[in-house]
């Protein structure tokens, strides 16, 4: 049974609202990207349902909100989303902490792309701190995973007792 | 050969890809050079907005649950704080009046314009810059309070920073310990005048290109000299805390720490007005920031 679309876009809504806490100072540095990790995690499990084009939509919306170049983010999860889609056959095979190993190189690569393109942008190194979101990140791959298949499946199990 | 796909599934992955990589690459080129992309910033920042303070409401909730405890003692003693503190203010501001009306009557004898009034609108902070390249603050009046790029950002004890970006109901603030972000300022001491520079740092500023001989002492006051018109003149900025001279570096390296800090409060407030309308018979105005430490060094 797919999820339904509104599953998706909630959650996708709650990543977001993750994302616009009021994090500041080291917290801010060890803020996961709760949307890129969404995406990758949707991209993975249902291809079908979105892709490429969300993952840029949901870009521009996070340039908006933190203030960077519109297209930065963009950029990034579109590049991530491409990857994750191509690879996602392989990642399915792993348990889930073992696909925390794939989504780490992912998220490093989303967080170099951004790096990449404040530098040409004209911003300083801000220390190699800049990378810790891709590990947080990674840490609440398993857990997340976790919780969207339990929502995944208390949406299902009433329709399940109806129909024998 | 690919034989044709059974369903229909739209255009490959890989072109997908390479559309929105492209179209990515336009917009930050268009967005960085030219700036066309205002509208849609502003039309998604307000959609955004609603989220924005949902997001906040459990930390101002947190405030309100925190504020709803505090304990009459603490409320007196703080009132009694603050009416000292008015009358303390009040002495200084009937100084401040004869001083101002006595300047207005010299500027007038000389004949020289008078500096325009300026314009404050306090502003809440929403939260800080998200950013982690720059090093700014986000706060609740935005271009339907008037709110200008630009203005200059002060708290009460002296300047913070320049509002960059402003959306419909809010604005970004770079803090003046942004990297990017200069100050011109003068000495209170001898009037030498500088440029203060952000450190990227929290807590520090830079006084870039001072010349080794340069009359700069440890503790010496900086405030904005106003000669950029963007910044209104007199505005503290930061105190000198540490100079190092070496005779093998055409530069001093002095180092100062802000006055203000955006730590302290939620309140800032935001000036606006013509900071430009110099009179012009000062020649000490006119020169470009550039040639003042030059005939800095000469003090």
């Amino acid at each position: 049974m797919p999820p339904s679309r509104k599953l998706i876009a909630l959650s996708l809504i709650g990543g977001l609202m993750l994302n616009l806490l009021p994090w500041q100072g080291f917290l801010l540095l060890l803020r996961p990207d709760f949307v890129a990790l969404l995406l990758l995690y949707w991209c993975v499990n249902q291809p079908a349902r979105l892709g490429i084009g969300t993952a840029w939509v949901m870009g521009v919306i996070m340039d908006v909100a933190d203030g960077t170049l519109l297209g930065e983010h963009a950029l990034a999860y579109v590049l991530v989303t491409y990857l994750a889609l191509a690879l996602r056959r392989r990642i399915l095979m792993f348990t889930l902490w073992q696909q925390a190993l794939h989504i780490v190189l992912l998220l490093l690569l989303l967080q170099g792309t951004l790096l990449l393109l404040h530098l040409a942008a004209g911003a300083s190194f801000i220390g190699w701190s800049y990378f810790l979101a891709a590990l947080t990140g990674t840490l609440l791959w398993a857990p997340l995973s976790f919780l969207l298949q339990l929502a995944q499946r208390k949406k299902t199990s009433p329709e399940s007792k109806v129909s024998p | 050969m690919e034989s044709p796909p059974f369903f229909k599934r739209g255009p490959s992955p890989l072109a997908r890809l390479t559309f929105f990589v492209c179209l990515s690459l336009a917009m930050l080129v268009a967005d960085a050079h030219y700036g066309y992309l205002n509208v849609i910033r502003q039309s998604l920042s307000l959609a955004i907005y609603p989220l924005q303070r949902v997001a906040n409401s459990p930390r101002d909730l947190f405030e309100q649950v925190g504020g709803f405890f505090v304990t009459q003692t603490l409320l007196q003693s703080e009132n009694l704080r603050l009416k000292e503190q008015r009358l303390l203010d009040a002495a200084q501001l009937q100084r401040f009046r004869a001083l101002q009306s006595e300047n207005d009557h010299l500027r007038q004898l000389l004949n020289a314009q008078r500096r325009f009034g300026e314009h404050a609108v306090m502003a809440e902070i929403l939260h800080s810059g998200r950013n982690p390249f720059v090093r700014g603050i986000v706060v609740d009046k935005g271009s339907l309070q008037n709110i200008k790029a630009g203005s200059p950002v002060i708290d009460d004890v002296g300047l913070i920073g320049q509002v960059t970006r402003v959306y419909p109901l809010s604005s970004e603030v770079t803090l003046v310990t942004d990297k990017a972000q200069n100050v011109p300022v003068e000495i209170v001491r001898n009037g030498l005048r500088a440029i203060v520079a952000g450190s990227g740092q929290d807590g520090t500023l830079d006084l870039p290109f001072m010349p080794v001989n340069a009359d700069v002492q440890n503790g010496d006051v900086l405030v904005t000299s106003g000669i950029d018109g963007t910044y209104p003149a007199g505005l503290p900025v930061g105190v000198v805390t540490r100079i190092e001279r070496n005779a093998a570096y055409p530069f001093a390296k002095i180092t100062c720490i802000p006055s203000a800090g955006v730590g302290r409060h939620r309140q800032v407030l935001i000036l606006s007005g013509d900071f430009q309308k110099r009179p012009p018979a000062e020649p000490r105005a006119s020169p470009p920031p550039r040639r003042a430490k030059r005939t800095g060094k000469g003090n």
